[in-house]
């Protein structure tokens, strides 16, 4: 009896039917694609993206150096060097993080004591180099800059939930 | 044995029988049985203060919880340090230390190894309830080796107890009280122990640090290595923390019976000049009068061929050797030496008097070991400025003066020392051979009768009543141009008061050049040799055909350093094994060959009490410089000598071991006989010796230690000498013998000699006896 019906169901293509049928219901759907780059989808304040380095109102750097997201990364992909700075403070020589290692996974973010190393919405950025994917203190500070003003709104906006 | 075993009893630690001596300590006791204590300021090694209160326990029937630190055991003593009452006496304890903690860890430079941050996680409250302002303290500046922030500051007092016990100076102490309490010296001064960097292991949170290594590393960043100490010869066993490929810092590896938990600033420090941008990282060889880099093995071939011509007149060869170097290195340079027929090989460089070397021990070292100079009654020490010089050998004599022993000294210089306890005569380096023969003939030993002075008779009487005494030798005796003369003297006032003698070997592995041969008259194993080479001095003149220079630089580690240079400037070709760059030494080199310095490379070090010990790399060999002893056997297969086909370092230590005898031989010296003072009396008498922070290359270029106190150069004299030569304090100042001249600023003091200069020679040259001094305007020689 099975294989009748199966040789019935095979017969008039009954499957290909099926699944045109649902193609057929998106098809005259509203679409919720966007056409990028022209269109953007909507970005949520938690999203990890490319990374920055916070400063203070005052412009002095957030980054004391404590080497915990160094030691959080899983993907080993910070590199910190640090000495005390003329004025005696603990601050970063070298902060490099290596983007072909990162994951994205946003612990240095979640392990900063001060809230300097955070990742941005960005995600639109390329390199042209192998040495691009290395991106030092000054880019990261830069970043920091241009996003500061969404950086601080979402942070602000997370606050209660941290 | 029955008497031990009476003397145990059982106390019950939650609810664990532990055996324990009756008045133990009961932190001891949970110690050893590894039940965890928290506390902040017990040590073992230092006194019980029971400040911290961190270590409250129950005890059954006691009122109150008691700090285990302070608590003797008694027998049957039922203690319970978990039960809720302990708890909530550490825990309280631990509120209140982190009252006016600060809170910012990740800033901390201890933070990641710091103790109060570890027991904060186990008692300590999530949320802090303490919203008042916190107590904050200006952070004194102690100096260039230990940074301060004293907000951190729990009053432990375990920096205070080292400056008292251990240190034996009170550089730093607690005033003020309750909150007002404040760690500092008492008038702002740098520290200026030679074990002052101990404290930095010592303080329990990130009130002390180290300056040099401040905020470059975390503790979980770096690998813990082993190695031993390359600076003094008493070898303290160390841990090296390193991070990628570079020594970061060093700290203390416990060893009982050589260093216990302490070493010295030199030992901790010394790493800073590792990675100094003088270190040789090519191979070079002279065209046409100046060095060009070449490959290794243009470089090793051209010195192969150098060597290879002095096969036909072996006795042109000068072997030096660095008593810094590692055994194996010694051992094949001396091998190399020897198979091309030749004992020109020595090690002693900073000796200036050869005349007793036929009385020379078989292997020369302390004498006794470390442990019984600890134990000794009596310790005269001729010579030396021990706590300078040695500064752990000094720690354990300062232990025996604690215990009431006399340690005496008869010294050239006045030498600030911590533990005499004892007559300690300062005389004229020309009367040095002059009080030991007193000395000497106060206790029947001597040739002639001679006048006796008070002090001479006492220290005779304490050597002589002492049950364990020992006559030490040190390093300003050795390079004392009578040092023959001193050494006979001193054997023979051993003999006659039943001590031991001793020599207080200079560097890392001064015993090591004895067992390698590294010595004219020796061969691996402290053998004599049939035909003696010549010592340093000789091979000198006439200039040598070749020179092959180990890890010696041939201005500052040679006591004759500006007379080497002239003789390496008649030299045919020198081929110079080294890890730095130094002036004279690219000035007269033919050959240079990239040595690594111990931190690179394999290596054994016998140290004063004769332990061999053996160390690992810390870190790959930087550029292209090698281990030593792979240069020498290299360069041993080049020239085609017999038995250097070794494959490790442990392969040449095992050699040498083999020519060791079983047992290793008695300090004895023999009967030199009496020769003529060398030492010109007269005018002002120099008396100079090597300063602790310039003993070896790697030192001399570790900035941090060049930045101390102890690393300035200054003339030293009696003030009524100096004014008679129209000086003041502060005045500089030429000081001249011959063509040899150094300059410093005067320092005054009274206890030396009048007629005496005492001086640090940074330059290396020794000028001993009548010398000029003459005011000048600066410190610039013209």
């Amino acid at each position: 009896m099975k294989a009748v019906t199966n040789y019935v169901k095979s017969l008039f293509l009954f499957e290909l039917l099926k699944g045109m049928k649902l193609t057929g219901k998106y098809f005259f759907r509203k679409k919720f694609t966007v056409l990028y780059p022209d269109q953007k989808a909507p970005v949520s304040p938690r999203f990890r993206g490319l990374h920055a380095q916070r400063r203070y109102p005052n412009g002095e750097e957030r980054c004391i150096a404590c080497k915990l997201c160094e030691a959080v990364c899983p993907a080993l992909a910070i590199t910190i060097e640090a000495e005390p700075r003329e004025d005696g403070q603990r601050r970063t020589t070298r902060y490099d993080i290596d983007l072909f290692k990162c994951i994205f996974c946003g612990f240095c973010e979640e392990s900063c004591p001060v809230d300097a190393i955070v990742e941005t919405r960005l995600y639109e950025y390329h390199f042209e180099s192998r040495e691009g994917s290395v991106i030092n203190k000054q880019k990261l500070l830069e970043n920091g800059e241009r996003f500061e003003e969404q950086i601080a709104a979402d942070r602000a906006a997370q606050a209660q939930y941290r | 044995m029955a008497m031990s075993e009476e003397q145990t009893i059982t106390i019950e630690v939650d609810g664990k029988q532990l055996p324990a001596k009756p008045g133990q300590i009961l932190i001891d006791v949970t110690d050893e049985a590894g039940i965890t204590v928290p506390r902040f300021c017990y040590h073992k090694h230092l006194s019980v203060s029971a400040n911290c209160r961190m270590c409250l326990v129950e005890v059954e029937n006691a009122p109150k919880p008691l700090p285990a630190c302070a608590t003797p055991c008694a027998d049957g003593m039922k203690v319970f340090t978990k039960s809720p009452l302990a708890r909530a006496a550490q825990k309280g304890t631990m509120e209140f230390l982190l009252i006016n903690h600060p809170l910012d860890c990740p800033i901390c430079d201890q933070g990641g190894e710091c103790e109060l941050q570890d027991v904060a996680i186990g008692y300590g409250n999530d949320v802090s309830r303490f919203s008042e302002n916190k107590r904050v303290v200006a952070d004194p500046d102690i100096g260039p080796l230990v940074a301060t922030e004293m907000t951190r500051c729990i009053h432990c007092t375990r920096c205070v107890r080292f400056g008292e016990e251990i240190a034996g100076l009170r550089e730093l102490g607690a005033t003020g009280r309750g909150e007002h309490t404040k760690i500092g010296t008492y008038v702002k001064h740098a520290m200026t122990s030679e074990l002052s960097g101990n404290v930095i292991d010592l303080c329990p949170v990130g009130a002390l640090t180290s300056k040099p290594f401040r905020y470059t590393a975390r503790a979980w960043e770096m690998t813990q290595q082993e190695t031993i100490a390359a600076h003094d010869s008493v070898g303290s066993n160390l841990y090296a923390h390193v991070r990628s490929g570079k020594v970061m810092r060093i700290v203390p590896r416990e060893n009982d019976a050589i260093n216990q938990t302490w070493i010295s600033d030199r030992d901790r420090f010394g790493y800073a000049g590792l990675d100094h941008e003088e270190r040789l990282t090519q191979p070079m060889v002279r065209e046409g009068g100046s060095l060009k880099t070449v490959s290794w093995d243009v470089a090793l071939n051209k010195a192969a061929e150098s060597l290879a011509n002095m096969k036909t007149h072996p006795d042109e060869v000068m072997t030096l050797v660095s008593p810094s170097a590692t055994l194996e290195e010694m051992y094949l340079a001396q091998k190399l030496v020897r198979g091309m027929g030749s004992n020109n090989i020595d090690h002693r460089l900073r000796q200036i008097d050869f005349r007793g070397d036929a009385a020379d021990p078989q292997v020369s070292w302390l004498g006794v070991t470390l442990d019984d100079l600890e134990r000794s009654d009596a310790v005269l020490l001729v010579g030396s400025n021990v706590r300078k010089e040695q500064p752990m050998i000094n720690h354990r004599l300062r232990l025996a003066a604690n215990r009431g022993a006399s340690v005496m000294s008869i010294n050239p210089l006045s030498t600030e020392a911590n533990c005499t306890a004892g007559p300690s005569l300062v005389v004229k380096p020309s009367e040095m051979v002059k009080t030991l023969q007193a000395l000497a003939s106060a206790v029947g030993a001597g040739d002639d009768e001679m006048p006796v002075s008070d002090e001479i008779r006492t220290i005779a009487e304490r050597l002589r009543s002492a049950a364990d005494a020992v006559v030490l030798l040190g390093n300003i005796a050795v390079s004392h141009p009578d040092y023959s003369i001193v050494r006979d003297t001193a054997a023979r006032i051993a003999e006659a008061t039943g001590c031991a003698l001793g020599i207080i070997p200079e560097a890392a592995n001064s015993v090591g050049a004895w067992l390698a041969g590294a010595v004219p008259n020796r061969l691996p194993g402290g053998k004599p040799v049939a035909v003696s080479g010549r010592s340093v001095n000789e091979m000198m003149t006439p200039p040598p055909q070749c020179a092959l220079l180990l890890g010696v630089e041939p201005m500052a580690d040679v006591a004759r350093g500006r007379a080497l240079v002239n003789s390496l400037r008649g030299t045919e070709s020198v081929i110079a094994v080294s890890a730095y760059v130094s002036d004279a030494l690219m000035e007269v080199a033919d050959v240079v060959l990239p040595m690594t310095p111990f931190s690179e490379t394999s290596g054994t070090y016998v140290n004063a009490q004769r332990d061999m010990q053996s160390f690992s790399g810390l870190v790959k060999p930087k550029g292209e410089s090698r281990p030593g002893w792979k240069i020498l056997r290299v360069l041993g297969n080049f020239l085609e000598l017999e038995g250097f086909d070794f494959e490790s370092s442990e392969d040449v230590c095992n050699e040498v071991i083999q020519q060791c005898d079983d047992s290793l031989p008695d300090m004895k010296v023999g009967q030199s006989g009496t020769g003529v003072s060398k030492i010109e009396a007269g005018g002002v008498e120099a008396t100079p010796y090597v300063p602790a922070y310039s003993v070896d290359a790697v030192v001399r270029r570790s900035e941090p230690l060049q930045s101390t106190e102890d690393a300035r150069c200054v003339f030293r004299m009696h003030p009524q000498t100096a004014s008679i030569h129209g000086l003041t304090d502060g005045n500089w100042a030429i000081l001249r013998q011959g063509e040899n001249h150094c300059s410093a600023k005067i320092v005054t003091d009274d206890e030396l000699c009048e007629g005496v200069l005492v001086y640090a020679s940074q330059s290396g040259d020794l000028m001993w006896g009548n010398s000029e001094i003459k005011k000048a305007e600066t410190g610039v020689i013209s």
